[in-house]
């Protein structure tokens, strides 16, 4: 094979390889919003985040707000709940992480499930961790917290589960105060 | 497959030949890819791939678009605008269905008129050339069941207007409309039913296509010399063909890819160009816009139905003939129908030799003239029918008739057509002659 | 009622935004009802009758894009003006901080949700209980006046229509629904008649001449933060334009996407071209 027709050959061959690869990048850059369409879209990410008003939340009661289309469960603590709660040593509990998304890792203290210093303030997924079912409040169960009917997981007054078939402690979310009256989930 | 002599697959591996003695899958792909396709092809048939990318295209988005679409009359119109508000390119999906469909049209509507003109339809390809009208009837009623879907004022009167056609039948047309519509009027009931065929037909649609490209596989390609590939042997056919792959493949992508540049600058830059503003309206069944117009594509087959009102006298004909059955409502959708379905008898009705215009003199002033007369009733149909434009749709619509049921035959007794090639070889050396009239065919 | 020339009721000022104006909100629209509540709106032609005006906006053509500065001037007129007796049901608040929009800042959109009282759909709310409108929901539905939602209203008019209804002056000028909006806002003519019982006012733009809004605007209607001139022609082509950006909020990222995808492909076709060229050289006696 002579010089030029070498030459002649590897110019084709870039030319074929361009063109290749081209179209590749092309047909991936369509595809690419037939995937991404199915991601949550914008109306649905507006909602990641919500803020609650708990100004009106006396001293032992709770409220269920709904986000990211789970129950969340906001108690305001009373003395007895706080007390009860922190008078659990580490080694009676089934799952010793807090589970608390705002502090990854820490061990499931009492005071590592509230969301104020004071304990006053508990605020979790109101999802059983067994199968799903949402647990009744308000002192319910054994341990005067939560209580799942469905298979008789008994959580105590911090959302720690205490006894029955669920593994892990009621999940703590991503939560902060924004002020006084307000929390924002997400 | 049948027809052209040509290599075949041969099975090599251990794996192949298994695979082959099972499903031989490979060795379809190959004949179809691989398949002796004239030579002297020109760019008028490049809409095929085109059309193939269309209903794919179509497909793919319309897929994803009733991922987040709500077949529902209260949520319809927002749907859509869900679609184009919130979802992850949304609006590009939207608008890349909504402007495919014209270029689907559009292509096809070249895709026919290079059959008429290079006589694709004249034996032995009658059945791609029926199967092919099949496929523009399902387009046709894909589109229209589409284009509802959005629930904007265009669609629901759209609807309304276009049902009414089978209501034009006599004695069971009432009965008929109730039927398709699921009620007295264009309703939820409606809605429902015309998004899950609109999902359905498509897939009808491919399997069609598959028949169609079937069909010309086994028959071969028609070509603008519309002289058939020499069949003696393996040789012969080389002289006039060169393999799909790479060659057809790589001609017609270009194509696609100038295509392509001219619906993203539709898509991107004018996306509602083609479209009609009344369908950004909610659909309201206590208000008709002030001027029913169906899509573009629709239009010549919309002034051919508005064209045959009362007055004219082969309507009277008609009306005296049946007692009054027929009346100009009817007349109308039946020439419709009519003037579509006239084109399914075309390979009978070109009396020619001759297949291909390009050697028909006459002919060729008849076919242009047929294609100016479809471009005079595009823009009949978009009009309101009032000034000229019934008289225009009404001798438009005439010559549509005239030309497939008067002319065509006519034509091929009256006409001398000019001396045909012997050979694609021929017409191929004639755009491209060898460098040395004694070397040998090139390679 | 017959209301001579009613006032344009002011609803809601974005200058207040910091006050409590939940009364004088309340307020102002019992007064637009009352004023609006005889003209049914039946404004239902897609333009095509009336004289449009070729107005000039920054996101015509293929390199145009929104002004924010015009959006958020076009969103104070509707606010102040228009949304007395229009709704924007289609566009949720979070939006106007979208890029390619008002952009407005996280508390300001925040803010300016709350000046809205939206349908309550909480657990245990009451149909018809109302809440502050928050971020996340949409401008409300207005039904009270017979007025139509004006979220697509500038997609749902053509301006333009010619040369013998062909059409093509659409590729030149654009669809003309935002020129269409704003040719309506400043063609009254002054003049008005009254039909079985109901007020119409001469407009040239309107299809038919004759409209049964009243003229919502007029000179310094509104007082622009940004010190821009608030003469009607101003006010009608900022709030045209802010329409045209709640009908097609996307057109920025649609152009700009636009611009890489026909690059992109003029790339690839160029270099199918070359191949295909090279590929047949050789059947054509060329190489």
């Amino acid at each position: 094979m002579s010089q030029a027709e070498d030459n002649a050959g590897s110019r084709r061959d870039f030319l074929y390889v361009a063109t290749a690869a081209t179209g590749i990048v092309a047909t991936g850059a369509a595809v690419w919003p037939l995937v991404d369409q199915m991601n949550p879209s914008a109306d649905v990410l507006a909602l990641a985040a919500v803020e609650v008003n708990i100004a009106d939340v006396e001293v032992g009661t709770q409220i269920t707000v709904k986000w990211r289309g789970k129950p969340v469960f906001i108690r305001r603590r009373n003395e007895e709940d706080i007390a009860e709660g922190r008078a659990v040593a580490l080694s009676e509990l089934v799952d010793t992480d807090a589970r608390n998304a705002n502090e990854p890792g820490k061990e499931a203290l009492d005071q590592n499930r509230t969301l104020d210093e004071a304990g006053e303030w508990l605020v979790m997924m109101g999802v059983c961790t067994h199968l799903g079912c949402v647990p009744l409040g308000n002192r319910a169960g054994d341990f005067h917290g939560w209580f799942c009917p469905c298979h008789g997981s008994h959580y105590d007054t911090a959302g720690r589960i205490r006894k029955g078939p669920a593994p892990q402690n009621l999940h703590i979310p991503i939560s902060v105060f924004l002020d006084d009256s307000t929390i924002k989930l997400g | 497959m049948a027809g052209i002599p040509h290599d075949h697959y041969e099975p090599k591996t251990g794996f192949e030949k298994w695979l082959h003695e099972r499903l031989p899958v490979v060795s379809l792909l190959y004949d179809t890819l691989m398949i002796p396709t004239p030579k002297n092809l020109n760019w008028m048939w490049i809409w095929g791939i085109v059309l193939a990318f269309c209903l794919v295209l179509q497909i793919v988005t319309g897929i994803v678009l009733a991922m987040h679409y709500t077949p529902h009359v209260d949520m319809a119109f927002d749907s859509v605008e869900h679609i184009m508000r919130d979802v992850n390119a949304g609006w590009a999906l939207r608008y890349m269905h909504a402007n495919g469909a014209s270029l689907f049209f559009f292509a096809v509507y070249l895709h026919i008129f290079r059959g008429l003109y290079y006589g694709s339809y004249k034996s032995p390809r009658e059945i791609t050339w029926i199967i092919g009208m099949l496929i523009y009837l399902a387009m046709m009623a894909i589109g229209f069941l589409g284009y509802v879907l959005p629930w904007g004022q265009m669609s629901f009167w759209g609807a309304t207007v276009i049902t009414g056609f089978f209501g034009a039948i006599p004695g069971i047309g009432e009965m008929l409309q109730t039927w398709i519509l699921g009620g007295p009027a264009v309703d939820n009931a409606t809605l429902n039913r015309f998004f899950s065929l609109h999902y359905l037909l498509p897939f009808v649609l491919a399997a069609l296509v598959i028949v169609h490209i079937w069909a010309f596989h086994t028959t071969g390609n028609n070509n603008p010399s519309g002289v058939e590939v020499r069949r003696g042997s393996k040789d012969e056919v080389k002289k006039d063909t060169l393999p799909f792959w790479p060659y057809f493949v790589m001609k017609d992508l270009f194509a696609l890819g100038v295509v392509l540049v001219i619906f993203a600058i539709f898509t991107y830059f004018m996306p509602n160009y083609l479209g009609h503003p009344d369908n950004y309206t909610e659909a309201n069944p206590l208000v008709t816009p002030a001027h029913i117009v169906p899509e573009w594509y629709y239009l010549p087959f919309y002034a051919i139905l508005r064209a045959f009102t009362s007055d004219v006298w082969a309507v009277q004909l008609a009306s005296f003939v049946t007692g009054g059955i027929v009346d100009a409502k009817f007349f109308g959708v039946i020439a419709m129908f009519g003037s579509i379905v006239v084109m399914v008898f075309v390979p009978w009705l070109d009396t020619s030799r001759v297949r291909s215009g390009k050697y028909r003199p006459s002919f060729k002033w008849w076919f242009w003239l047929l294609a100016l007369d479809f471009i005079v009733l595009t823009w009949c149909g978009s009009q309101p029918a009032e000034g000229m434009v019934p008289v225009i749709s009404l001798i438009g619509a005439s010559f549509w008739f005239a030309y497939f049921l008067i002319i065509l035959p006519l034509l091929g007794v009256l006409e001398k057509p000019l001396p045909v090639p012997a050979t694609i070889e021929e017409d191929f050396d004639a755009h491209y002659p060898p460098k040395d009239a004694t070397a040998p065919a090139a390679e | 009622m017959p209301i001579t020339r009613p006032r344009t009721p002011r609803r809601l000022r974005l200058n207040d935004l910091n006050k409590g104006t939940d009364e004088m909100i309340k307020a102002s629209i019992l007064a637009a009802l009352v004023a609006f509540g005889l003209g049914s709106g039946a404004a239902v032609a897609s333009g095509g009758g009336g004289h449009v005006e070729d107005f000039a906006f920054s996101f015509e053509g293929p390199f145009g894009s929104y002004d924010k500065m015009q959006l958020q001037r076009g969103l104070q007129v509707f606010t102040e003006v228009c949304s007395a007796c229009h709704g924007l049901r289609q566009v949720a608040f979070r939006t106007l901080g979208d890029p390619g929009g008002p952009e407005m800042s996280s508390s300001q959109v925040k803010a300016f949700a709350k000046l809205f009282e939206v349908n309550d759909d909480s657990d245990g709310a009451q149909p018809g209980d109302t809440r502050e409108g928050k971020p996340a929901d949409k401008f409300p539905e207005n039904h009270g006046a017979g007025a139509p939602d004006l979220s697509m209203m500038a997609k749902a008019r053509a301006g333009f229509h010619g040369p013998a209804g062909l059409g093509i002056n659409q590729m030149i000028k654009g669809m003309g629904g935002p020129e269409y909006i704003a040719s309506l806002l400043t063609g009254y003519t002054g003049e008005e008649k009254e039909e079985a019982g109901v007020t119409l006012y001469e407009n040239t733009a309107f299809d038919g001449g004759w409209i049964s809004m009243a003229p919502p605007l007029d000179d310094d209607a509104v007082e622009f933060r940004d010190g821009h001139s608030a003469d009607l022609h101003h006010m009608s082509q900022d709030v045209a334009a802010f329409l045209m950006w709640t009908a097609e909020p996307k057109l920025n990222a649609r152009k700009k996407t636009g611009f890489v995808a026909v690059g992109f492909l003029v790339l690839l076709t160029s270099l199918l071209y070359l191949t295909n060229k090279k590929l047949w050289a050789v059947a054509k006696r060329k190489a």
